[in-house]
């Protein structure tokens, strides 16, 4: 009881310091004081999206670069608005969730159409698109490294190859979503059978695919149990799925120099990084500070 | 209120019957797990609870320990199962077993213990074996509770077994999963509604049981 208490005592002395050093660093309140040259960067309350931001922030100032960081404003819904009325500078996005918010009919699935989309899109809002990263953050049909060595697969096209018949598990809403059963007969002429399994994507999906009680399951490209299971994720050719790459939206207030440098660090990132930066903010449960610099010293972007 | 008019005309349209995901296949699966659930459970739970009942011996250790696993969260428990035996319908079933499990141990060795002391002592007096006492005396004068407790664990299970839909393409709770995240409430109201009912028909049936079984009431002899 009294150990409890002396440690509640020392969690909220610690975090009182570390709310304290945090408000001497960036004071809220000087930021209108400077001359609107401090690049703002936002980021999702997601802890992926917060490294990518904080990656963004280390590779600026090691550039002599003023940066603010304004990290974790929620869902889009709550920082899009900050980043049209040009509150925030600099944001990593994704470019096919964003596309269709500002252009919910949009027609566009893949990776380089969506771009092109978003660059026209962003540009009535009078908002820059910087170059998008091979980085993606989407759903993805996964297979065992087993089954696609078996059948040499690499992507969802291949899966015609497959001999024996397929079943495909995942939360029962993706049976009749089109990018479900129905969207692999149409689009690849793949047809497969449907169990449910309702985590999502989690640990029972990944134990049905070893047990091979399924074949086919989605999980997105930035799930680290994708690497930790050894399963391979099927390259979507044809746009099943909404591309997602990582893809920063900056104002006029990011110049070329800093656009130059975030281009670079989005040109780094692979998808397989992306997983990697994941991994070590799940597993370590290390900050986002360390864990983009550890990356960044890597690429030597810094 | 619309809504549960739309739910009554998901339900009342013929294109959702019939058929491997038609509302007649999942209620037959439904009940199908309901039964395999309790009847396994009942195959472990009524004898131990008798022998506790008739011994008066480990009682306290069991109670407390049916006490616990009934604390045991289903849906928790069935992950567990899920990812050590697999996706399919027995891993919900172990864990619905888990939850008819207490109720019948309750109920068996609660009857059995309310049978009166003294038609149990005049039972050995007459010279009846341990087992002609349980069999002829402490059974049919527990049996309207012993029912109670298969009555109280069937209600539990038709209820929770809405979970065998968790891991496997099984009974009414597709319904209730598809419908939740594809925002077709229709359908999720219509699941809900199909399960009361099936509930509602059950308690009612077993109801009927456990008066028909009462001593009072039978044809127990006397």
């Amino acid at each position: 009881m009294t150990r409890t208490r002396i440690g509640l005592v020392l969690i909220s002395l610690v975090s009182l310091a570390l709310t304290a050093c945090g408000g001497g660093d960036s004071d809220p309140l000087s930021s209108g004081d400077k001359d609107g040259k401090a690049i703002v960067i936002g980021s999702q309350e997601y802890y992926s999206n917060e490294i990518v931001a904080e990656a963004y922030a280390q590779a600026l100032e090691a550039a002599d670069i003023e940066v603010e960081r304004s990290f974790k404003i929620g869902q889009r819904e709550a920082y899009l608005p900050e980043i049209e009325s040009g509150k925030i500078d600099l944001f990593p996005e994704y470019t096919g969730p964003l596309l269709q918010v500002w252009e919910p009919d949009t027609k566009a699935r893949l990776s380089d159409d969506v771009y092109a989309e978003l660059v026209t899109a962003a540009k009535a809002k009078g908002l820059n698109v910087l170059d998008q990263s091979p980085a993606a953050d989407q759903d993805s049909y996964v297979v065992t490294r087993a089954f696609a060595e078996k059948y040499g697969l690499s992507t969802i096209d291949d899966l015609k190859k497959v001999t024996e018949p397929m079943t495909f598990g995942a939360n029962s809403e993706a049976e009749k979503r089109p990018n479900g059963p129905k969207g692999l007969k149409d689009t690849y002429g793949v047809s497969v059978k449907f169990t449910p399994i309702e985590d999502g994507g989690g640990p029972l999906t990944v134990k049905a695919l070893k047990d091979n009680d399924i074949q086919l399951a989605i999980i997105y490209t930035g799930d680290p149990s994708i690497k930790k299971n050894d399963l391979v994720t099927l390259e979507d050719t044809k746009g099943l799925f909404l591309a997602s790459n990582i893809v920063p939206i900056a104002s006029d207030n990011v110049d070329d120099k800093a656009a130059g440098i975030i281009n670079k660090v989005s040109a780094a990132m692979s998808t397989d990084d992306l997983v990697d930066l994941n991994a070590r903010s799940i597993d370590e449960q290390l900050p986002a500070a360390t864990i983009a610099k550890d990356w960044l010293d890597k690429e030597g972007l810094l | 209120m619309n809504l549960f008019g739309e739910a009554l005309r998901w339900i009342g349209d013929g294109s959702h019957w019939g058929g491997p995901g038609g509302i007649d296949t999942r209620i037959v699966q439904h009940l199908w797990v309901t039964f395999a659930a309790v009847g396994i459970a009942a195959v472990l739970a009524i004898p131990l609870g008798v022998l506790i009942g008739h011994t008066g011996r480990g009682r306290l250790v069991v109670v407390a320990l049916a006490g616990a696993v009934r604390a045991v969260p289903t849906l928790g428990l069935l992950t567990l199962l899920g990812l050590a035996i697999g996706i399919g319908v027995e891993a919900p079933l172990l864990a619905l077993v888990a939850l008819a499990f207490p109720s019948l141990l309750a109920g068996a060795y609660a009857g059995i213990e309310a049978a009166d002391p003294g038609a149990v002592d005049a039972a050995r007096a007459v010279g009846m074996s341990e087992w002609q006492v349980v069999t002829r005396v402490e059974v049919p004068l527990g049996a309207s509770v012993l029912i109670g407790g298969i009555r109280a664990a069937t209600l539990q299970v038709v209820a929770t077994a809405t979970l065998a839909a968790y891991i496997s393409d099984t009974g009414l709770g597709r319904y209730l999963f598809s419908g939740l995240k594809s925002r077709d409430y229709a359908q999720m109201l219509a699941g809900a509604l199909l399960v009361a009912a099936l509930a509602l028909l059950l308690d009612l049936l077993m109801a009927a049981l456990q008066r028909a079984s009462s001593p009072t009431q039978g044809k127990v002899p006397s």
